[in-house]
């Protein structure tokens, strides 16, 4: 704040001597609309701001590559890696090379009155370069880009695949698993109840081994993992940043995504040498006011441990016979509430953690 | 009606009608309220957009606020938000998402699309061509006071009750349909969706009158491949807006019977409230093709009068012809043609059938390659040219370096397979700010400094010009850049704050770097206001031709006249940019002047 209210306070004092500039500049009667003097300091200055400019973003990339996301920890993962850095190294060479020669111009050939501007109106050979230099890069980096695309969206043999799905509600996710068929049920939105939060049909048998978990969910490494997407009332994202997978939760459709973990969390501490590191699912599509605070952990741990956790958990059968004093599932208002008030709250409770 | 005929008729050089007009008179009411004079109206997009901009840009200084101290109190967020809105100074969750999206609409349909065309297209189709005036006066007028309804009922919606709209400016429903699923869904809504489909109507009047102007209303000797290549933007942007934003308008009002009328477009199988609502069978992706389908477009909407201004200026600046002009007006057919079949890059993870989207991917990426021809050829033209660098000067050589900054990161979006986990992130925030906001800022604020006296009579302050320009372009890259970096982190747009996960705690120090810059360029935006308004009452008195330019509008006089020209209308025989030509003494040769014996015309 204090640190605003001084920029404010500098530049405020500084254009109280631009005006007085200004006021001067208005009574003056020069004959050239722009002053020589005026355009080779803006000239000089296009230099000075290209070599600030390219520091900075190399400063960037510098200061803030550690922090971006660690490596990527699924098989699909390593190949858009790999696919974003040659991406990158390209764009990043026009990026410089174009902004360099723009701003050496811009600087190079600034007007002087004896000087007179070369009539260069067209030339087919220099144009026909340039749409079919960007032509045939764009060629390479679209046939790759599809090899890979094609390679993520392949369509799986759900047998060879652990069932699972994602279910988006405002403000929470819930995960649900196959259960011993692995396969998951049916479900109907109007059947929504205390009990029976995610809408299943009950007669059908497939669900009734199924299981719903709430807060963090396991996965195991090295196997593939389908995710069915179904939303109850907006549209939302399941972004795992880590893995980098990302598909819409949209309501009255059901959306699919997969892909084999190849980190465990454990070796996820160690490498990125942070012992609280977590996976985690979020929200990435707008969804209301606490669409920043949706989210869900995620556990990437070897197949046995992986089955041990699945085994604690209650079917869904089991939940919905359920005596009346084993936890239930809140009813929806409540939990609205609850999470109303999360979004008021999330603030406090954030920096009581982090003390 | 009366005016579209008399203009019509003397393409010549008789007066008829005309004369009337002038002896009439006319009161304040017509002459400066409910004008059909093209450069008045002009005039008032222009100070209405600047007034809807300043709204838009405060807002963003709040939001930005928010994310860099997220939960500490501000007085002044108090002061503009209120108690409701911002307790004890600190924003809610709701007014940030109603912030952001209002900023967005603001920015992209009022200021962007609106204020650059509604102003640059006014004023410069007709002086540029050589008419009298718009081919309707009537239709011209109502555009604008459409354009002035739609942004009254958008102001407006900022005081209701239940906050503004605030399902982001790309409104997707249920969330934008449902006021149980977001306050601002509510009245907010509404409000928003009558006055896009206002906006829309303007849009449509404008639009279909730039194009009658360009296509009948040129004077003698002005072909087509004489023409400006400002009025060749603008042409092409009034029929991407004629095609594409009635789809909009269906999008809005099929939006508007899901919401009122119980209809199920859009809305499918859906519990909310602790009820499960009666529509079935609706797809909320069927509102995101209609949506992007305007989307994509509009992108280049905003974006070519931008382009045309600056080919404008960079020639004339640098007295040295546009290189490649005819590969110039091909681009941008080119990019016009394409902008229609790539919107599907907006929808890559809702679901979409892979191998079209791989068919998006395509289409997308070809339309890199008339950009890239587009970048070079303005680079090519500052090559040996004897530059003048005015502020205009200086705005479009910003513009082109945020074009190819921007643009090279589209390349990485457009990777289907890339968009995967960049979609939704600060990454794509980052992205069109450069290539869109700033490039199409910039545009606009060139236009406003080269045609200035054009418009007013007077010349704004080049030095104050230059602060503006230099704070602002630091301000653009400092606030954008480093928000690529926070976008590969992971960190996902239109959240009220990052402090919810662990994960993005990195991300701090550059959120505040980047507001710091945010708040930088707003205070360089006073300068601007300053100068402008000054300047209009204040400013040196403009000469005939201030810049040494070819065109037409620097042949009319300063003075205002309500048909441009006295006499007759000037006649064309040369293209526009014939600076610097050999064998003549001065450095520039308007459109007016006759071939001399012997020269042959180029290009
Ligand atoms: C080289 C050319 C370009 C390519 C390949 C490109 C590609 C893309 C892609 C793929 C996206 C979607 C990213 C996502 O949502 O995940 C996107 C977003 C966007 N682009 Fe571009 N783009 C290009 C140029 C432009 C230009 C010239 C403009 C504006 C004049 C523009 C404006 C936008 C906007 C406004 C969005 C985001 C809309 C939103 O989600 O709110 N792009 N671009
Ligand atoms: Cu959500
Ligand atoms: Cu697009």
């Amino acid at each position: 704040m204090i640190y605003i209210v001084i920029l404010i306070g500098i530049l405020a004092f500084w254009q109280l001597i631009k005006v007085y500039e200004y006021a001067t500049i208005i009574n003056g009667s020069e004959e050239e609309t722009v002053t020589e003097s005026d355009t080779r300091f803006n000239a000089k200055m296009m230099m000075v701001f290209c070599v600030a400019f390219f520091v900075f973003c190399i400063w960037n990339f510098w200061m803030y590559q550690d922090s971006l996301l660690p490596p990527s920890a699924s098989e699909y993962g390593k190949a858009l890696d790999t696919l974003f850095n040659f991406n990158m190294i390209i764009i990043g060479f026009v990026f410089f090379i174009v902004n360099a020669v723009l701003f050496y111009f811009a600087s190079k050939y600034y007007y002087r009155k004896e000087n007179k501007a070369t009539f260069f109106a067209h030339s087919s050979k220099l144009e026909m370069i340039w749409t079919i230099v960007p032509a045939i890069v764009l060629t390479v980096i679209i046939i790759y880009g599809l090899k890979v695309w094609n390679n993520i969206t392949a369509p799986v043999n759900p047998n060879e695949t652990i069932q699972m799905e994602l279910y988006a509600q405002q403000f929470a996710w819930t995960a649900r698993y196959g259960g011993k068929d692995n396969t998951l049920g049916k479900s109907n939105y109007r059947l929504i109840t205390d009990n029976n939060p995610l809408a299943l049909v009950v007669e059908d048998p497939n669900n009734g081994d199924d299981k719903l978990v709430k807060g963090e969910f396991h996965i195991p490494i090295g196997k593939m993992v389908q995710f069915k997407l179904r939303s109850r009332d907006v549209i939302h994202s399941a972004f795992m940043p880590h893995f980098s997978a990302q598909m819409n939760c949209v309501p009255g459709m059901e959306t699919e995504m997969h892909f084999v973990p190849i980190y465990t969390t454990i070796q996820m501490r160690e490498m990125t040498k942070n012992p609280k590191f977590n996976y985690i699912l979020l929200c990435n599509k707008i969804c209301g006011a606490a669409h920043y605070n949706m989210q869900m952990d995620i556990i990437v741990e070897s197949e046995e441990d992986y089955n041990k956790w699945l085994a604690t958990k209650k079917t869904f059968a089991e939940t919905m016979s359920a005596t009346p004093d084993e936890p239930k599932v809140e009813s929806v208002k409540e939990e609205m509430k609850k999470y109303t008030a999360i979004t008021a709250t999330v603030e406090e409770v954030k920096v009581e953690e982090k003390k | 009606m009366d005016h579209a005929h008399d203009t019509h008729t003397h393409e010549g050089h008789d007066h008829g009608h005309d004369v009337h007009t002038h002896h009439d008179e006319p009161g304040f009411w017509t002459k400066h309220i409910f004008s059909e004079d093209h450069k008045v109206i002009s005039r008032q997009f222009l100070i209405t957009a600047i007034f809807m901009g300043v709204l838009a840009m405060m807002m963003s200084v709040f939001f930005r606020l928010q994310l860099a101290w997220p939960g500490q109190s501000f007085p002044i967020l108090n002061y503009f938000l209120g108690d409701k809105w911002a307790p004890g100074g600190v924003m809610s969750p709701d007014m940030y998402l109603a912030l952001v999206t209002i900023h967005g609409t603001i920015m992209v349909f009022f200021v962007l699309t609106g204020g650059l065309s509604g102003t640059f297209s006014n004023l410069l189709i007709p002086l540029q061509v050589g008419a009298r005036d718009m081919a309707s006066g009537f239709l011209n007028m109502l555009s604008y006071w459409f354009f002035f309804i739609s942004s009254v009922i958008m102001f407006a919606s900022l005081f209701i009750e239940d906050g503004p709209a605030s399902a982001g400016w790309t409104i997707y429903p249920p969330l934008s349909a449902l006021p149980q699923a977001i306050p601002g869904s509510g009245l907010g809504m509404t409000l928003w969706l009558v006055s896009m489909s206002l906006f829309v109507v303007s849009s449509l009047l404008g639009s279909l009158n730039y194009i009658v102007t360009v296509i009948n209303l040129r004077t003698k000797g002005m072909t087509f491949t004489r023409l400006p290549l400002t009025v060749w933007a603008f042409l092409v942007t009034a029929i991407l807006g004629v095609l594409s934003f009635p789809v909009l308008f269906s999008a809005v009002l099929l939006l508007i019977f899901d919401r009122s009328f119980g209809t199920s477009f859009y809305l499918s199988d859906i519990f909310i409230s602790g009820q499960a609502l009666e529509q079935t069978g609706g797809s909320p992706i069927l509102f995101q093709h209609l949506f992007w389908f305007l989307g994509h477009p509009e992108v280049y909407i905003v974006l070519l009068p931008a382009l045309g201004i600056t080919s404008e200026i960079i020639a004339t600046m640098s007295r040295k012809p546009i290189f490649g002009y005819r590969a110039m007006i091909g681009s941008i057919l080119a990019i016009a043609f394409l902008s229609f079949i790539v919107w599907g890059h907006h929808m890559f993870i809702t679901g979409m059938n892979p191998f079209l989207g791989s068919v998006f991917v395509f289409t997308t990426l070809l339309i890199a390659i008339p950009s890239a021809v587009k970048a070079f050829n303005y680079i090519t033209t500052l090559w040996k040219g004897n530059l003048i660098m005015s502020p205009a000067m200086l705005f479009a050589i910003g513009l082109v370096s945020t074009f190819v900054t921007g643009g090279v990161t589209g390349i990485i979006l457009a990777d289907s397979a890339l968009d995967i986990p960049l979609h939704d992130t600060y990454f794509v925030v980052a992205h069109f700010h450069i290539v869109m906001g700033a490039s199409a800022i910039f545009g606009m604020f060139a236009g406003v400094y080269h045609w200035f006296p054009r418009m007013f009579g007077r010349m704004m302050s080049n030095k104050l010009g230059y602060v503006h320009f230099w704070i602002t372009f630091i301000a653009v890259y400092g606030v954008f850049f480093p928000m690529h970096f926070i976008g590969l982190s992971g960190v996902p747009r239109r959240y009220y704050s990052n402090e919810a996960f662990a994960l993005f705690d990195n991300t701090h120090e550059l959120n505040v770097i980047i507001t710091g810059f945010a708040v930088l360029g707003a205070i360089a935006q006073v300068v601007f206001l300053f100068n402008f308004f000054f300047s209009i009452y204040k400013g040196k008195r403009a000469t005939q031709n201030p810049w040494k330019s070819n065109t037409l509008e620097w042949t009319a006089p300063i003075e205002h006249l309500h048909g441009n020209w006295p006499g007759s209308l000037p006649e064309v025989y040369r293209w526009p940019y014939d600076y610097s030509k050999p064998g003549k003494d001065e450095d520039f040769v308007p459109q007016n002047v006759p071939l001399s014996a012997g020269e042959v015309e180029n290009h």
